[in-house]
């Protein structure tokens, strides 16, 4: 690539530059612009991350494979259900081992749910970004649907730890079925409203249109993967591209635009929402009978290196495990959606104004703790 | 029925009879001061409390409902805790210039109050130019945010203050030019005259679709002269934290945070006395018993059942509509809004001459 992260003239006196951050409402979390402003109009941004580093990746490699749940799952804690499954799978694959395909279903309706609890929550933070602070409610309002059924079947809200390697920590509640297809119900009649209040108003419309546009060209060299890039017209869904879990049993779209703005990356999401849905109806009704948790002695990869990707609700995780044949990682390096989708901000927000850097960077959906691991 | 105009004039007359002419002014003026910052406060705590619950009813939740029944003393205990917070000294801020400005703003929207009629002589000060006055003294508002932004030596509030004077002074032109619209119509300033001259109609009715298309202007505008609703730029949460009222603690911050509310009750105020008749009764023409009925609900209540519909529609621009960007705020007042109240303005004037109005 010719051109660098940014350009800076340091001698340039006539910077005005704000630090967006680490404290700041729309960053949702702990990360850092430095923004150089020139009125209104944003010159160049700096991301400084690393504020919420917790070494999680050095952390893993005293830990058993079991344990590593408890690190991925505060990793992207809006997709918990799929970072763990992107764990589970690395390591069986590592073991040559199959699941049974009740798991693999149930580990896929846990993915899709929390795919449209995170984008819930996205199109309620959007929404605050915006200036539109009624968002907030009604998005949580419909994730607290969600997280009841995660509360009831896995114990816990928010990081579950739950699909390990191997199988799942436990079967399903008796309820779980019943409220997942009311949920289904529900949410198909509460999406229209979504659009209601935010898709279709004039002002949204005018603040996100045209507005950060990123080619299809930079959305491959930054690799920016999930939502982002397919509104870019990337098609990276892993679901489509390296089907795992019970998605080969399951028909849906991948959602792409090639518009690459602002709008079309928000309707990539919204439309995602519809189709999580169709994967969920299909699924939910045919969950087949067996194992929960295969028998095995110990959970260990051998000797090798093994990588295995999935599709979270922000886009591509990649797991890289490195194995000496302990019951330990030797090196372990998550390939991180938020990463890579954090450094395409500077190209795609230059030139814009403080509102829209606001709007774009909500658009890209960062989850922080992703970013810094 | 219902004139407060003996009552006014009573009490003035006590004081006329008992003291000398100065005192008696004085006392009068000391009486009326503490009568109107009663008031003000008052008003601006329950406009706090209602937009908090308004607010939460869009947002299916509840609201304030823990101090006092239905939480209404929620705004007075808010209040004691602003006032018993620290006001924190920023290092290298302007001092003087800080410490003055929530001053500014919170005057500019008392002197407002003054001159609005809540009723047939309910009214402090009964100017022959109100219209005037009002425009120039609340457009005195952004002053104080200005010094406010620049006084806080923070880059934000430097941002959100500059936004902030941008908007205001925008908007004035259009806040200004849809009342003139009615000041044409009505042939008059005074605020008593033009509420007379609505006996026979609201000016919004009887103006045709020229005073309906300056009373949705005026909405706009009156917004946006706020600091409110989807323009709410100049303090924009997600983009300048809080804009110019950052580094503002305690009970200085108290005061912005009242003089946003106190302005919005101006506005809508002032919409409706001249758009909405001001304290005038709902009069349907030859439904002489309905009239009556109307007749016999007091002017005050009117006056406040008028305004709260007002303030209720901002507060409902505020929680549905996302923010507006700063050069689409401009755009929309000076490529739409100012021409079209131009031509506006013209057309009215043609009407009056006509004498085509009811």
């Amino acid at each position: 690539m010719e051109e660098t992260l940014v350009d800076i003239d340091f001698k340039e006196k006539e910077e005005y530059i704000i630090n967006m951050g680490p404290q700041h409402p729309s960053t949702h979390g702990v990360l850092r612009f430095e923004t150089c402003l020139q009125g209104e109009k944003v010159k160049y941004i700096i991301p400084h991350c690393g504020y919420i580093h917790r070494g999680i990746e050095k952390m893993s490699e005293s830990l058993t494979y079991p344990q590593l749940l408890h690190l991925t799952d505060r990793m992207d804690y809006l997709s918990a259900h799929i970072n763990n499954e992107a764990v589970a799978l690395c390591v069986e694959n590592a073991m040559e081992v199959e699941v049974s395909d009740r798991v693999k279903y149930i580990r896929t309706i846990l993915a899709e749910l929390s795919r449209i609890a995170s984008h819930q929550l996205w199109w309620s933070a959007f929404g605050m970004d915006l200036g539109a602070l009624t968002t907030f409610f009604y998005g949580l309002r419909d994730r607290e649907k969600i997280l009841d059924i995660f509360e009831e079947t896995t114990g816990s809200r928010l990081i579950q730890s739950f699909i390990t390697p191997g199988g799942l920590m436990a079967d399903i509640h008796p309820n779980f079925q019943r409220r997942v297809k009311e949920f289904i119900t529900y949410f198909r009649k509460k999406l229209p409203e979504y659009d209601q209040l935010l898709t279709g108003n004039v002002i949204f419309r005018e603040r996100t249109l045209g507005i950060g546009y990123m080619s299809k060209e930079d959305a491959i060299d930054y690799a920016v993967t999930g939502p982002s890039g397919r509104g870019s017209g990337f098609h990276c869904d892993v679901r489509k591209l390296a089907p795992y879990s019970a998605y080969p049993f399951v028909q849906f779209n991948e959602i792409t635009y090639t518009e690459g703005d602002t709008y079309h990356r928000y309707l990539v999401r919204m439309k995602e929402m519809w189709e999580s849905l169709n994967i969920l109806e299909q699924l939910v009704d045919n969950i087949p009978q067996g194992e929960i948790m295969l028998n095995l002695k110990a959970i260990k990869a051998p000797k090798g290196e093994y990588y295995q990707r999935v599709e979270t609700a922000r886009g591509e995780l990649g797991v890289y495990i490195v194995s000496d044949g302990a019951p330990t990682p030797a090196r372990i390096k998550y390939r991180s959606p938020n990463f890579s989708n954090l450094f395409i901000l500077n190209k795609v927000s230059a030139n814009h104004k403080i509102a829209d850097l606001v709007a774009i960077s909500g658009s890209l959906d960062l989850v922080i703790p992703d970013i810094d691991r | 029925m219902y004139d407060f105009s003996p009552f006014i004039d009573s009490i003035n007359s006590f004081f006329t009879s008992n003291f000398s002419p100065f005192w008696a002014s004085v006392l009068l003026m000391l009486l009326l001061g503490i009568a109107i910052l009663a008031f003000y406060a008052v008003l601006g705590l329950y406009l706090v409390y209602a937009e908090r619950k308004i607010c939460a009813r869009m947002q299916n939740r509840i609201g304030p409902n823990r101090v006092g029944p239905l939480g209404l003393f929620q705004t007075i205990a808010d209040l004691i805790k602003l006032l018993l917070k620290e006001l924190i000294y920023i290092r290298n801020a302007d001092g003087f210039l800080f410490n003055i400005a929530p001053f500014i703003v919170i005057v500019a929207s008392i002197m407002a109050i003054g001159s609005i009629p809540f009723a047939k002589g309910l009214q402090a000060i009964d100017l022959n130019i109100g219209v005037l006055y009002i425009l120039a003294i609340s457009s005195m508002g952004v002053i104080g945010v200005l010094i406010a932004g620049w006084a806080s030596n923070s880059k934000y509030s430097v941002i959100g203050a500059m936004r902030s004077g941008a908007q205001v002074i925008s908007y004035e032109l259009s806040v200004g030019l849809s009342l003139l619209c009615m000041i044409v119509f009505a042939g008059s300033m005074q605020l008593s005259d033009i509420i007379t001259s609505q006996q026979d109609g609201w000016w919004l009715l009887k103006g045709h679709i020229p005073a309906f298309i300056a009373f949705v202007i005026y909405l706009i505008a009156g917004t946006a002269e706020t600091n409110r609703g989807p323009f709410d730029l100049a303090e924009a949460e997600s983009e300048l934290t809080a804009g110019f009222h950052t580094e503002y603690s305690g009970i200085k911050f108290a005061f912005f945070f009242l003089a946003e509310y106190m302005n919005m009750f101006i506005i809508a105020a002032v919409a409706t006395t001249i758009f909405l008749g001001g304290w005038l009764p709902f009069h349907i023409y030859n439904f002489t018993a309905f009239n009556n009925v109307m007749d016999y609900i007091p002017p005050v209540f009117w006056f406040f059942g008028k305004t709260a519909f007002i303030i209720y529609v901002m507060m409902w621009f505020k929680w549905t509509f996302p923010r507006l960007r700063i050069d689409q705020l401009l755009a929309l007042e000076w490529k739409y809004l100012l021409p079209l109240n131009l031509l506006n303005l013209v057309l009215i004037s043609f009407l009056t001459l006509m004498k085509w109005h009811f």
